[in-house]
C-alpha cells in the first residue's frame, strides 16, 4: 500500500513536471460554492452561538442590499475557523473570544490575517446560577459557599458531586482547571453542544430546579432566564497563563473581528464595510433575542434591526 | 427440542452439527481457562489488576501534535502539498463546481426534468412521479440551494468512489493475492464509525468542500470494490470455460463475459456506494461540507427543531429516490432489451427542452413565494412535548425521569462494572465471546484490537463508551426481535413498517439528536436512546427477513406435529435463522457504536466527546487518538459479533 502511494505520488509528480504545470497553493482555493453566479461574493464564518449568527446576519443582510455582493456563510468552530481564515475558504470571522495561540500563528508570524478592530460588543465568561435560586440563597453567589448546594446541583450524570454544566467542546473553558484547583466538589458535564446545554437550562428554568452553568454575555438566553453570576477568585492579567494552574475568574474581553490578510488588501468595499462594522451588546441582544426566541430567521431578524437603526449603520458604509 | 428438529428431516444434520459445536465450545473455553491461569498471574504481579496499567501505555500526543503544527506551518510551502495534496484538492474544487454551476445553469425545473426522466428511463414511470414529486418538494421547503450543494459534492464524491471502488475491485476480481490482501481491509472499513474518517482529512486538507468530499470516498468506495470483486469472482465456470475454449483473449473474456456477468454486483455496489456517499456527506458539514448537512448543523446550534427537520426531509427524499431508482435499475436489467438508444434521445431532448423553457423565462431560481415554511409548526409540537412529557407525568413519570433512571441504574452499574474489571479479564471476555461465534482469527482480532486501546492510554473512556454501546445494543435487540418476529409473522405489520423502516434508516443521524435532548435531557441517555432508534430498522430487517426464509417445508412438519404458535418459534424458526440473527446483532453493534459517539454532541462524553473536542478546538492529537480507539473499539466489537459465513449487507 504504501508503495504503491509513493509511487503514485511519484507519478503524479512526474506528471505535472513534465505537463509544466507549477505549483498548487491549496490554502489559496476557496469554497467551490462562492462566486457560482459571477457576481462579488465573499464567504463569512458563522460560528455556532447566536450572538456570531446576528453579527453575520445584519452584515450579511447590509452587503447583500446596500452593497450588492453575495455573501456564503459557513459554520465552522472557532480553531478551525482561524485555519479556514488563514487559508482564504472564509473571507473574515465577526466575532472572536480571544484565541493568542492562533493570533501569534496566523497575525504575527505567517500574516495571512490581519485584524479588523473591535466589534463593540464587550464578551464575559462566568458561571452563573438562575435568579430565582440566588434569591433564596443569596450566599450561592460565592465560590467559596458553592460546595454547601453541590448536593442539590446533583444530576444522574455527575455522580456524587454537584454538577457544573458546559456546553459546547468548541468554547473557551477553563472550567476542569478551575473546579479541581478551587477544590470543589462539583463535576464538569459537558451537554456537548450549545443546543443541548440550553434545551437543558430552560428545561430547569421551567421547573424552578437550581442549576450551575458555564455560560456568558452578551447572551440571550438571560432575557427568557435570568441568571446571577457566582463570584470566583479576581482576574488579575496573566492568572490564566498556565491552563493547568487557573484558579481565577475569566477576563472581560473586547471582542475582535479578523480578515483573511488578502481580503483585507483587495476586498474593496466589503472589506472596508466589515472593518467599520461595530455596535453595542443592546443591538446585538435585539437581532439575537428575534433569532433565537422570535424564531424569525436570521434575514427577517436583520432586515428587521436594519429598518429601525439606519443611523447606526449608516456609518459603517460611509 | 430434540423430539422437534430430529424429526424434520434435513435439519437433523444441522442438530448434530449444532452438539457438536456444543462440545468445541467447551473446548475453546477450557483452553483459555488454562492459558489464563498460566498468564494472569504473572501479569499481575507484573503489572496490577484494576484499570489499563500506565506502563503499558504509549503517549502519542507530543508526536501527532506535532506533526500537526508541522503540517498547518509547512501546508503553503512544502513541495509535497504544493504538488499533490494541492492538485487533489484542486481537482475536487473545480469538478463540484463545475458540477454545481450545471445544476443551477439547468435551474429547477431542469433539474427535475432531468431527474424524472432518468428515473424514468431506468426504473418506470412510477418512481419518476416519484423522483419528480421528490426534487419539488425539496424546492417547497426552500432547501433548493443546499440541496443542489449537497447534490454537487455528492455526484463528484460518488464518481470518484465508484471509480476507486471499480478499480480496486477489478483487481481483488481477477487477482487471488490482491482479494486475500484487501478483503480484511474493506471488510474493516465498513464497520468503521463515519466520525472516525473526518480527522485525517481535516489533519492534511484543512477545513472545507476538499476534506468533506475524500472522507465520503474513502467511506463510500469500499462497498463498490467488494461488490465488483465478488461479481468478478462469481462469474459462472461454464460460461467462462465456454469463453475460454473459443479462444477469447484475456481482455475480451473481461469485457464481454465476466463483466457483464457480473452486472447485478456492480449495480447493488452503486446502490451502497450512494447511499454511503450521502449519509457522509451529511456527517461531513462537521468539517465545511456545505449544503444541506450544514443547514442541519447549523439549526441544532439553535436548538431549532423544525429548521432541522426542513434540511433533513430533501435528505431523506434525495435517499430514498436514489436507492430506489438505482435498485430497479438492477432489478430490471437483462428484462430490458433493445431499441431504448431511441427512447434516451427522446428522453434527453425533452429535459433539454425543459432546462431551456426554464432559462429562457428566467426562472432559474426556486421562486422565493413558492415555499412553504414547516419550522414553526414542527417548533410548535416540539414544545408542547417538552411541557407535557418531560416530567411530572402522573403515575409514569416524565421522560427525564426515565432518562435519569436509566442513567444511575443500567449506565451507571454496567459503566462502573466494566472499568472495575481487571484488565486482562475483559480481554479474556472478548476472546472467549469472539472465539466461541467465529474463528480463532477473529478473536486474536478482537484482543488484538482492545489492547491496542489500552495502549493508546483512551482505556476509561473506551469502556464508557462500550458501556453505552452495551446498554443501546441490548435495548435495540429486545425491540428489534420483538418487532422483527411481530413482521415475520403478519404480512400486513410488514407491510406497514416498511415504509417507516426506509425513512428511519436513511435519515440523518443529526437529525435524531435535537429531539432526544429535548425528550432526554442532556447526557448519556439521550444518546442511547438516538443510538437506539438508528440502529433499529436494521435489525428489524434482518430478523424480519430471517424468520421469512426459515424452510417452509420445516415449518409445516412442526406444525403438523401439532407445535404451538410459540413452540414454532421458538424451536424451529429461531434457531434455524440463527445466522440471520446474529447478523442482525452484529449491525446493531455496529450502527449503534456510529451514534453513540456521535452522542458526543449532546453529552455522551467519552470517545465522541473527544472526537468532538479534537474537531472543534483543533486538538487533532486527541481527536486522533480517540478517532484510533473508535476504530479499534469498532474492529473489536464486530469481530466479537461476527458470524463465520459473512454476507454483503447494507447500510452501516
Amino acid at each position: 500500500m504504501r508503495l504503491r502511494t509513493t509511487s503514485v505520488m511519484a507519478g503524479a509528480a512526474a506528471l505535472l513536471t513534465l505537463t509544466g504545470c507549477g505549483a498548487v497553493d491549496m490554502t489559496k482555493q476557496a469554497s467551490p460554492f462562492a462566486n457560482a453566479r459571477g457576481a462579488k461574493s465573499l464567504t463569512l464564518s458563522v460560528q455556532s452561538w447566536v450572538g456570531a449568527q446576528a453579527n453575520v446576519a445584519v452584515a450579511q443582510y447590509l452587503l447583500e442590499h446596500e452593497l450588492g455582493y453575495r455573501v456564503d456563510t459557513v459554520q465552522v468552530d472557532e480553531v478551525p475557523a482561524w485555519d479556514a481564515l488563514s487559508q482564504g475558504r472564509v473571507d473574515a470571522i465577526l466575532e472572536d473570544w480571544g484565541h493568542p495561540d492562533q493570533e501569534k500563528r496566523y497575525v504575527e508570524d505567517k500574516k495571512t490575517i490581519a485584524p479588523g478592530g473591535d466589534l463593540g460588543v464587550t464578551g464575559h465568561i462566568g458561571w452563573y446560577v438562575p435568579t430565582y435560586f440566588a434569591k433564596q440563597h443569596p450566599d450561592v453567589t460565592d465560590w467559596r459557599n458553592l460546595d454547601k448546594y453541590a448536593g442539590q446541583m446533583r444530576t444522574a450524570e455527575s455522580g456524587g458531586k454537584g454538577q457544573l454544566m458546559d456546553g459546547s467542546p468548541s468554547y473557551v473553558t477553563n472550567d476542569k482547571a478551575l473546579v479541581a484547583n478551587l477544590k470543589l466538589n462539583y463535576q464538569v458535564v459537558f451537554a456537548g453542544s450549545e443546543a443541548a446545554q440550553i434545551t437543558q437550562m430552560k428545561q430547569f428554568a421551567k421547573e424552578k430546579k437550581p442549576f450551575l452553568t458555564y455560560w456568558y454575555s452578551p447572551q440571550w438566553l438571560f432575557k427568557k432566564v435570568p441568571m446571577t453570576e457566582v463570584k470566583l477568585p479576581p482576574y488579575k492579567e496573566g492568572c490564566d497563563a498556565d491552563a493547568a494552574k487557573v484558579a481565577c475568574a475569566y477576563p472581560h474581553t473586547p471582542l475582535q473581528k479578523y480578515l483573511n490578510a488578502d481580503f483585507a488588501k483587495s476586498g474593496g468595499k466589503a472589506a472596508a464595510f466589515l472593518k467599520k462594522f461595530k455596535w453595542t451588546t443592546e443591538d446585538q441582544n435585539e437581532v439575537s433575542l428575534m433569532i433565537a426566541n422570535d424564531k424569525l430567521s436570521a434575514q427577517d431578524a436583520a432586515k428587521k434591526w436594519v429598518d429601525s437603526h439606519a443611523s447606526t449603520w449608516r456609518a459603517w458604509l460611509s | 427440542m430434540a423430539t422437534v428438529t430430529a424429526t424434520v428431516g434435513h435439519s437433523g444434520v444441522s442438530a448434530l452439527l449444532k452438539n457438536l459445536r456444543g462440545h468445541r465450545a467447551v473446548g475453546k473455553l477450557l483452553l483459555l481457562a488454562v492459558v489464563a491461569a498460566v498468564i494472569v498471574p504473572v501479569l499481575d504481579s507484573h503489572w496490577a489488576s484494576g484499570s489499563w496499567p500506565g506502563a503499558l501505555t504509549v503517549d502519542l500526543s507530543a508526536p501527532l501534535g506535532r506533526a500537526s503544527e508541522w503540517i498547518i506551518d509547512n501546508r503553503d510551502s512544502h513541495p509535497l502539498f504544493l504538488y499533490f495534496f494541492g492538485y487533489v484538492s484542486s481537482a475536487v474544487v473545480l469538478s463540484v463546481r463545475a458540477v454545481y454551476v450545471v445544476l443551477l445553469a439547468a435551474g429547477w425545473a431542469g433539474v427535475t426534468a432531468v431527474a424524472a426522466l432518468v428515473a424514468w428511463r431506468t426504473a418506470g414511470v412510477r418512481l419518476a412521479l416519484g423522483t419528480a414529486a421528490a426534487f419539488l418538494a425539496c424546492g417547497l421547503l426552500g432547501m433548493w440551494v443546499p440541496t443542489m450543494q449537497t447534490l454537487a459534492l455528492m455526484v463528484v464524491a460518488v464518481l470518484a468512489s465508484v471509480l476507486l471502488g471499480a478499480l480496486l475491485g477489478l483487481a481483488a476480481g481477477l487477482s487471488d493475492r490482491t482479494y486475500r490482501a484487501l478483503r480484511p481491509v474493506l471488510d474493516t472499513m465498513q464497520v468503521l464509525p463515519a466520525f472516525a474518517y473526518l480527522l485525517p482529512v481535516v489533519l492534511v486538507f484543512g477545513i472545507g468542500v476538499p476534506a468533506a468530499v475524500l472522507a465520503t470516498v474513502v467511506y463510500a468506495a469500499p462497498p463498490m470494490a467488494r461488490l465488483t470483486a465478488l461479481g468478478l469472482r462469481d462469474a459462472d465456470a461454464g460460461v467462462m470455460e465456454a469463453v475460454t475454449s473459443l479462444g477469447a483473449t484475456a481482455r475480451q473474456r473481461l469485457l464481454t463475459a465476466r463483466l457483464p456477468l457480473a452486472r447485478k454486483e456492480l449495480l447493488l455496489g452503486l446502490n451502497q456506494t450512494i447511499m454511503m456517499a450521502l449519509s457522509m456527506a451529511v456527517i461531513a458539514s462537521v468539517i465545511g461540507a456545505g449544503g444541506l448537512g450544514d443547514r442541519v448543523y447549523q439549526a441544532l446550534a439553535s436548538v431549532d427543531v423544525g429548521a432541522a427537520l426542513a434540511a433533513g426531509i430533501p435528505i431523506v427524499l434525495l435517499a430514498v429516490v436514489l436507492d430506489r431508482v438505482t435498485g430497479a435499475a438492477g432489478e430490471r436489467l437483462g428484462s430490458d432489451s433493445g431499441a431504448t438508444a431511441a427512447r434516451w434521445v427522446y428522453a434527453a431532448v425533452s429535459a433539454l427542452a425543459v432546462a431551456l423553457a426554464g432559462h429562457l423565462t428566467g426562472r432559474l431560481d426556486w421562486p422565493a413565494s413558492w415555499t412553504l415554511s414547516i419550522a414553526e409548526p414542527v417548533n410548535r409540537v416540539v414544545d408542547w412535548m417538552t411541557n407535557h412529557l418531560y416530567s411530572g407525568v402522573p403515575y409514569i413519570g416524565g421522560t427525564a425521569d426515565w432518562a435519569g433512571h436509566f442513567t444511575t441504574w443500567v449506565l451507571d452499574p454496567v459503566r462502573d462494572g466494566l472499568q472495575w474489571l481487571p484488565w486482562w479479564s475483559v480481554l479474556l471476555i472478548v476472546a472467549a465471546l469472539a472465539w466461541l461465534i467465529g474463528t480463532w482469527r477473529t478473536a486474536l482480532t478482537a484482543v488484538l484490537a482492545m489492547a491496542a486501546i489500552g495502549v493508546l492510554g483512551v482505556w476509561k473512556p473506551s469502556l464508557d463508551t462500550l458501556s453505552q454501546v452495551l446498554a443501546a445494543v441490548a435495548v435495540t435487540l429486545v425491540l428489534g426481535f420483538a418487532t422483527g418476529i411481530a413482521a415475520a409473522r403478519s404480512e400486513r405489520v410488514e407491510r406497514l413498517l416498511r415504509p417507516v423502516l426506509d425513512v428511519f434508516q436513511t435519515m440523518p443521524q443529526f437529525v435524531y439528536l435535537i429531539p432526544v435532548v429535548a425528550l432526554f435531557g442532556v447526557g448519556r441517555a439521550p444518546a442511547v436512546a438516538a443510538a437506539v432508534v438508528y440502529a433499529l430498522p436494521a435489525v428489524v430487517r434482518i430478523t424480519t427477513q430471517g424468520l421469512r426464509a426459515v424452510d417452509p417445508a420445516a415449518l409445516e412438519s412442526a406444525r403438523s406435529l401439532g407445535a404451538t404458535g410459540a413452540q414454532q418459534l421458538r424451536q424451529v424458526q429461531l434457531p434455524l435463522a440463527r445466522q440471520s440473527l446474529l447478523l442482525a446483532v452484529n449491525q446493531g453493534v455496529v450502527l449503534v457504536l456510529a451514534v453513540v459517539i456521535i452522542g458526543g454532541l449532546v453529552g455522551g462524553g467519552a470517545l465522541g466527546y473527544d472526537v468532538v473536542f479534537g474537531l472543534a478546538q483543533g486538538d487533532l492529537a486527541t481527536g486522533l487518538v480517540a478517532g484510533a480507539a473508535i476504530v479499534c473499539l469498532g474492529l473489536m466489537l464486530d469481530r466479537v459479533t461476527q458470524p463465520t459465513a459473512r454476507t454483503t449487507k447494507k447500510g452501516a
